[in-house]
Order: structure tokens, then C-alpha cells, then sequence
């Protein structure tokens, strides 16, 4: 390790002291009891959302070798690709982010009200029934009763089950947050309470609501759309404004900033739903809406990015030794990148291209997995630690994990933004065989398959991880599994 | 003052999902809730329904569209995919199936494009038999290989030397209620005129 780059670590530890230095050892002591306090709770969130995200992403690339290899397991009706790509869909937004979301939020609601979790029996019955709706649901999928919309394929009995279960994950949020020990309530804190109050209406709403022809397609893709406003984003943007101010012992740039971040989210998001039917057969006024409001979008990303970007700025250096800051500014560079790209995918010109091709798919990739997921990785390898009180035993695992999820994302999101693209000018010019634009795609296809098996490779690093540091088995540390050494660590 | 700010977020949050839900669905509810079954349009048969339940079940959504786009967006005007889709086209469909994909042509009209039944039987029960470059999956379990066919059923003109000796390949009723719903899908009749909903046409 070179001479400056250990200064700057000892500068930045240095800031982090002087950030805390209004802290006692009193606090330390109350995180050690908020942290207990949600120990059991939080560490089954997690365990059970990574079996999810081993389902989930070993659906998504039979899905993916699918797509160029039409015939491979065609004999098998509950894999072939109409089944299992909303199988996998559902698995990793139902179980893997949903689940590991909640873990996450429980534990930073503990941490920002600064008391111990209320009501902590109710999320053993929360993380319970959410398990068994999510089996239950892919199950359904999987053996021929799907509903047949995307994002709701899952039966409403499933439904209900995932519903009921909410409640009992919103309750004890909400008690923790009526309990709270603070005065000022942090931006991360927001966006929970805001989620845990959104989440159950429009789940409920979407389930449960009775629509005919085209407005059950614009409740579908309301309902769709919504599920990333009210539940995935705010997930990810409470991960992220907590993890980079802690990790990097700075306070975050601006209030003001994440102010207005906020409440311009609130007020634009949840109206960009229809630009998933443009061209299609609603009313122009609806479809317009939505244009307006995607591309409102901007202040809210802006505002979030600014206030992200500044407070990581200068502070680059340190993204060689944290593993969680390295996965939670990846994934908050990905939050600026999809949303604007999202933005000018609305668009109508741009649309016009973009619309039933891969591009899509390619987009919805680099937000639910370079953003999302990313952030909920660094979240677990911050979490994890202060549950069991046994640090990750390999460095060199979590480094893996990241380089090959990193680059696997960025595969996948390259090669299916230019193929998308292409297929997109190939379908709309009708000189070409519209059986010319889809042979034209299969290469690209082949590069999604590729970077698809080196996140997959990722998650089993992971998961395996995760197993040896839950048996306690490997070396045992006491300090982070910090990518470099910036301070002296001893394996005993 | 803590209990006024508390109850001015949850508000302004509630507030904000409310009026979302408003716009881009209750609004439209009851705009569109008015749109008459238009002449030409005709109910699902029972056999069609099941075809479409057979459609749904094997997730042909995630790859065909069901909606054509207008003159000037995109080029489904130039192939010949049919008129420009409008909300009377779906009053009996129910969950609809627009689609966002079309890793497949769209569908709207396949029962206008593609008439002939056997066409179709060969293509679910191997797409590359009839489109050779096709990247469609097979649905061999919509087809049973046996000795000899009953009297109803319709027996499937593979060509070449896949079917082993003495046998024949035999749509089951899933795959004949699934063909009749492909030939179903037919919007060649005039669309209503002046659609509430739609100021594309002035």
C-alpha cells in the first residue's frame, strides 16, 4: 500500500471520529440493544432472500439460454419460457429484493429511532407468510396458473397471503417509529415510512381492484411502475443516503436537497406508469400524463444524484477498502444512470424504437440490479457482521462477488441497450424481414446469457459466504473485510 | 409540533399515491367504462376462453403484443399487422394481453395474417418446421404421439421422418381451443367512429 493512500485512510478515520466525537459510550452500548433487538428478525429476511435470489437467478438464465436456444429442455412444460421468465421475475422482486429490502429497512428503522424494535414477534409471522406467498405464487406460475399480467402473475390467494404479511413487517416499523428517541427524523427514515404506508395500498388496490380491457392495462402498469415508486426505489435510496454518510464519516451534502428529493418522488413518480403504453390503445391525454411525469422525474434524480455524488466526492479513494461503499456507490451511480435513461425512454421518439424490444429489458436491468440489488449487497456485508458479531472470514470472496456482479451487470445492460436498440430501427423499418429482426438479436442475446452466468457466478460466492459466516467456519477477524489493509487486522 | 409534522407527511404521502391512482386509473374507469362493444366484435366462445387460458398459461405475452400501433409510430401500419388498435377492441377481454414484447410479431390480427389451421398446429408443436429461423419454444405436451387417432382428432402433417413408424401425431384439446383462439383474434372491422377516448384522429 502506497504511502498516500494510507493517510487518506487515517484522514478519513480521523473525520469519522470527529463526526461521532458528540457520541458516548453510551451509544455504542445502544446500538449493540438496537442491534439485538432486530438480530433474529433481520438475519431471517436475509437468509430467506437469498435462497430467493439463488431461485430467482437460476430462473432468469434458463430464460435467458432460452432465448438462442429455443429447443434446450423444450420437453418441459413448467420450464419452458413463457413460465419461467415470469417465474423469475416474480422470485427476485417478490422474494430476493422484498425480502432482503425488509431485513434492511427493520434494521435502519432500529438504528434511526434510535430504540430497540417494537413488536419484534409480529415479523417472524411477516417473514413467514411472505415465504410461503412467494412459493406458493411461483409454484402457481410455474404449473399453468399464472394471471397473466406481468408483475401481478401471482394468484390472488398468493396475493392476499403477501398482503397479510406486509402488515405484520409495517406494524412494527411504524411502533418502532412512534417510539422513537430522536427529533430530527433522517431522509432514509422517510422513505421507509413512506413505503410501508404505499406498499399494502396499491398491492391491494392492484390485487383486488375490478378493471375492464385497456384500464386493466393502465392499472397494470400503474400497478407495475408503482411497484419500483412505493417499494424497490425507496428501498435503494434509504440503503444508499444511509450507507455513504456512515461509511464515509461525512454528512450527507444537503437537507434541503433531500427534501425536495423526496417530495418531488412522492409527486411524480406514481404518475409515470402509462409511458409503458405509449403508442398503445388508451386515451392520448393518459399517455401524455405519464410522458410529462417521467420526464418530471428529473428533479427528484437530480436532487438524490447531486446530494450522492457530493457527498462521496473526494472521497473516492476509499471505495479500494470498503466493500459496502464500493457496492452502495455502484449501485447509486446506477440510480442516476436508470432513472434519467428512464426519463428519455418516455419520450415519445425515443420510444417509438425502444418499445418491445430488449432495450427494455436491458433498462429494467440496470435499475433492479445495478441499483437495487447492488445496494442491498453492501447493505448485507455492513448488516451481517453486527448481527452475528463474526466478521466475513475471505476478503477475497466479497471482491470476487462484486467484480463478477459488476461486470456481469454491465454486460448484460451493454449488450441488450445496442441490441435492443437495433431490433428496435429493425422492427420499425419495413424493408426488414420482421424474422430479420429477431435473428439479428441473438448475438447479443448470446452476451446476455454471458454476463447473466458471471452475476449468477457472483451470487453463489456470495451465498456460500454467507453460509460460512453463519456456521462461523473460516478464519476469524476483527476488522472489515477491507478490500486493502488500511488499518492492521489480525486473523487469530 | 412533532405530531403536526408526523401527520403532515403521512398525509402528503397518502395524498400523493391517491392522486396517482386517480389520473392514470380511476379517471379512465369511468371515461372508458362507457365504451360500447363495437359491431363486429364478437363475444369469446367457451372453446375460445379455454384457448385463451391456454395462452396465458404458456406465457405467449411475454414475447407477442396484442395492440397495433398507428400510422407514424413504428412501422406496424407497413406490415400489414392491421388498423390501429382502440379501447373498444378489448371490452371482452379480461386479463388483457397487450404485451410489452415482441420478441414475436404482434398478434392483434393473426387470425386475418395466418388462416390456415394446420399452419398453426405445426407451429406450436415445432415452430422451426414451418419458420425455419424462428426462436419460438416448442409446446410438444399440447400434442400427444400415438398409434392411431380417435375419430374428432386432428392429426398433425409432420414433415420428413420425425414421427417414429406407425405412429401419428394428435392435437389434445388444449392445442385445438388454443388454435381457435389465435383464429379468433380478428380487429378487421371498422373501428367505431369518433372514440370518446382518442384525439388522435381530428
Amino acid at each position: 500500500m502506497t504511502q498516500e493512500s494510507k493517510t487518506n485512510v487515517n484522514e478519513a478515520t480521523e473525520r469519522a471520529k470527529a463526526f461521532h466525537q458528540h457520541e458516548t459510550m453510551d451509544d455504542t452500548e445502544l446500538r449493540i440493544k438496537i442491534d439485538e433487538s432486530v438480530t433474529s428478525q433481520t438475519a431471517i429476511f436475509f437468509a430467506t432472500s437469498l435462497f430467493w435470489l439463488l431461485i430467482g437467478s437460476i430462473f432468469g438464465l434458463i430464460a435467458s439460454y432460452k432465448m438462442h436456444w429455443p429447443d434446450w429442455l423444450g420437453e418441459y412444460a413448467v420450464l419452458t419460457f413463457g413460465r419461467i421468465r415470469p417465474a423469475h421475475l416474480n422470485t427476485v422482486a417478490y422474494g430476493w429484493i422484498s425480502l432482503a429490502g425488509a431485513g434492511t429497512l427493520l434494521w435502519m428503522t432500529s438504528r434511526l429511532t434510535r430504540v430497540p424494535l417494537q413488536w419484534g414477534w409480529m415479523l417472524y409471522i411477516s417473514a413467514f407468510l411472505w415465504n410461503v406467498g412467494v412459493a406458493f405464487g411461483t409454484a402457481a406460475i410455474l404449473f399453468g396458473y399464472s394471471r397473466g399480467m406481468e408483475w401481478l402473475e401471482f394468484p390472488r390467494i398468493a396475493g392476499a397471503i403477501i398482503a397479510v404479511g406486509f402488515v405484520f413487517f409495517a406494524l412494527p416499523i411504524l411502533k418502532t417509529f412512534v417510539r422513537r428517541k430522536v427529533k430530527h427524523i433522517y431522509v432514509s427514515l422517510w422513505y421507509i415510512l413512506a413505503s410501508v404506508v404505499w406498499f399494502p395500498l396499491l398491492y391491494l388496490t392492484a390485487n383486488f381492484g375490478h378493471y375492464q380491457g385497456v384500464v386493466e392495462a393502465g392499472m397494470n402498469w400503474w400497478y407495475g411502475h408503482n411497484l419500483l415508486t412505493v417499494w424497490v426505489t425507496p428501498i435503494g435510496l434509504a440503503i444508499a443516503y444511509y450507507f455513504l454518510p456512515k461509511v464515509i464519516g461525512r454528512p450527507i451534502y444537503s437537507y434541503y436537497l433531500s427534501l425536495l428529493g423526496f417530495w418531488s418522488f412522492a409527486l411524480f413518480y406514481n404518475w409515470n406508469g402509462i409511458h409503458h403504453l405509449i403508442g398503445g390503445p388508451l386515451p392520448t391525454w393518459l399517455v401524455t400524463v405519464s410522458i410529462v411525469a417521467s420526464v418530471m422525474m428529473v428533479i427528484p434524480v437530480l436532487a438524490v444524484a447531486v446530494n450522492h455524488h457530493m457527498t462521496t466526492f473526494k472521497h473516492f479513494n476509499m471505495l479500494k477498502y470498503s466493500p459496502t461503499l464500493r457496492f452502495t456507490v455502484f449501485g447509486a451511480m446506477s440510480y442516476t444512470a436508470v432513472s434519467l435513461q428512464g426519463s428519455a425512454m418516455a419520450l415519445r421518439s425515443i420510444n417509438e424504437v425502444t418499445h418491445f424490444t430488449h432495450y427494455t429489458v436491458g433498462h429494467a436491468h440496470l435499475g433492479v440490479y445495478a441499483f437495487s440489488t447492488m445496494l442491498l449487497f453492501g447493505a448485507i456485508y455492513y448488516i451481517m457482521p453486527r448481527l452475528s458479531k463474526w466478521e466475513w472470514p475471505y476478503p477475497r470472496l466479497v471482491r470476487l462477488h462484486f467484480w463478477l456482479t459488476a461486470i456481469g451487470v454491465i454486460i448484460y445492460v451493454v449488450a441488450l441497450t445496442i441490441g435492443g436498440w437495433y431490433q428496435g430501427l429493425n422492427m420499425n423499418n419495413s424493408d426488414v424481414s420482421f424474422i430479420d429482426s429477431v435473428v439479428k438479436t441473438i448475438p447479443y442475446l448470446y452476451l446476455r446469457s454471458l454476463g447473466g452466468t458471471l452475476m449468477v457466478a457472483g451470487h453463489l460466492i456470495f451465498i456460500y459466504h454467507f453460509v460460512l459466516m453463519v456456521k462461523r467456519a473460516g478464519p476469524r477477524r476483527f476488522a472489515p473485510p477491507w478490500f486493502k489493509k488500511p488499518v492492521e487486522e489480525s486473523a487469530v | 409540533m412533532m405530531f403536526i409534522r408526523s401527520f403532515v407527511f403521512f398525509f402528503g404521502v397518502l395524498a400523493t399515491l391517491l392522486l396517482g391512482w386517480a389520473a392514470l386509473v380511476g379517471i379512465p374507469d369511468i371515461m372508458i367504462s362507457e365504451v360500447k362493444p363495437p359491431e363486429g366484435l364478437e363475444r369469446y366462445t367457451a372453446e375460445e376462453l379455454f384457448g385463451r387460458q391456454i395462452y396465458i398459461r404458456e406465457g405467449c405475452l411475454y414475447c407477442h403484443s396484442q395492440q397495433v400501433r398507428p400510422e407514424g409510430f413504428g412501422a406496424d401500419q407497413d406490415r400489414l399487422w392491421g388498423r390501429p388498435s382502440v379501447p373498444a377492441d378489448y371490452v371482452y377481454d379480461r386479463p388483457h394481453l397487450l404485451g410489452t414484447m415482441r420478441t414475436g410479431p404482434d398478434l392483434m390480427n393473426i387470425g386475418v395474417r395466418q388462416t390456415s389451421v394446420s399452419w398453426h398446429m405445426l407451429h406450436l408443436y415445432d415452430p422451426r418446421l414451418v419458420v425455419e429461423e424462428s426462436t419460438m419454444p416448442p409446446y410438444p405436451w399440447l400434442f400427444e404421439v400415438k398409434r392411431t387417432a380417435g375419430p374428432d382428432e386432428y392429426i398433425l402433417d409432420v414433415p420428413g421422418n420425425r414421427v417414429p413408424e406407425g405412429k401419428v401425431v394428435v392435437a389434445t384439446p388444449e392445442a385445438e381451443a388454443l388454435v381457435e383462439y389465435l383464429l379468433s383474434l380478428d380487429r378487421s372491422f371498422d373501428a367505431p367512429q369518433r372514440e370518446v377516448t382518442n384525439d388522435d384522429d381530428e
